[in-house]
């Protein structure tokens, strides 16, 4: 340990300022861009299944809609 | 002899290996980092001329030589992806470029920050700043040319061109201290000599700048993974993975 207490550690021979600024903006910067590389990746997934989803749904109702279809056809022959 | 690496252009076979790899080179970094954060700000004997300002060092050697460093890889990249037309090379590179501005960003502010107390100027235009700005500025157009177009190809293209012209500034920003006059001292760990520091202060140096390294790695491979299921968002391994992220 090169310093005597932790007010020496914290004052870092008189350039804390410049010291602990240059750590906390990048310790700052390099976890946001952890944290929105998570997100980015989260986002993603849940957009790719929204739109499975939502595939899904426009072809049940298309075939729905080709039964009633038919079944009206039907209706007229008979 | 190098078959083995054909089924990595396999996107789906690379997705599951940077899946796998990612845990662990979060770990080592998880490790390194603050092993060598904490040596260099408590142990390391301060400096006979800065005193304890060169603490900074630490913080910003290792990231002005990483957004260096990927800043060639992301060219290496592009370069293989415009003539061998690799597909998961332009991922990469999307993937890596955001994490090179971040620490180029980074050597600028620390470097500021370390320049005030040294020098009495936050900020000088002289060669080496000005060309780790410019790097600053290519990272943010590659960055931009990969989001600009819709169709991924053609964005991996564009931003591709730009990264593989501006590696031009690297060889810059490395010998600008030599070749103009300026503040910033010359290199003191990446030379040919042996390196002008002493070995309790060149240790904590070696593990920050692996521990960074791996954060590198690891934050890359994470970020790969989301730009090949982005890429490959209509393919059916990736639907099956994303209702499978849904239902947890």
């Amino acid at each position: 340990m090169q310093f005597e207490s932790f007010s020496d550690f914290l004052n870092m021979g008189g350039y804390a300022f410049y010291v602990w600024l240059s750590f906390g903006l990048s310790a700052i910067l390099l976890i946001s861009l952890v944290i929105s590389s998570n997100n980015n990746h989260k986002a993603l997934l849940n957009k790719i299944a929204q739109q499975q989803s939502r595939e899904n749904k426009l072809r049940k109702l298309a075939k729905q809609r080709q039964n009633d279809a038919s079944s009206d056809v039907q209706e007229v022959v008979s | 002899m190098w078959k083995w690496l054909h089924p990595y252009a396999n996107p789906e076979v690379s997705y599951h290996f940077s899946v796998k790899l990612t845990p662990w080179l979060t770990a080592i970094a998880a490790i390194l980092i603050p092993v060598g954060i904490v040596w260099a700000l408590a142990f390391v004997p301060a400096d006979y001329q800065q005193g304890d300002s060169f603490r900074i060092f630490y913080l910003h050697v290792p990231a002005a030589m990483l957004s260096m460093g990927i800043y060639v890889g992301i060219a290496i990249a592009a370069f293989s992806s415009l003539v061998w037309q690799l597909k998961l090379a332009d991922a990469s590179a999307a993937a890596l470029a955001p994490i090179g501005a971040i620490f180029t960003v980074i050597a600028l502010f620390t470097g500021a920050a370390w320049g005030k107390p040294m020098w009495g100027t936050w900020w000088i235009w002289d060669a080496r700043l000005t060309s780790e700005l410019i790097l600053l500025f290519l990272y943010l157009g590659v960055i931009a040319l990969h989001n600009a177009f819709d169709d991924k190809n053609l964005a991996g293209k564009a931003a591709g061109i730009l990264s593989i012209v501006g590696v031009i500034n690297i060889p810059i920003i490395h010998y600008s201290v030599e070749w103009w006059n300026t503040l910033h001292q010359g290199a003191t760990v990446s030379k040919l000599d042996k390196p002008s520091m002493s070995v309790e202060m060149l240790w904590p140096f070696l593990i920050c700048f692996l521990g960074f390294s791996f954060f590198v790695a690891a934050l890359g491979c994470k970020r790969f993974c989301t730009e090949v299921l982005a890429r490959n968002s209509m393919r059916p391994w990736v639907r099956a993975l994303a209702t499978a992220q849904e239902k947890k």
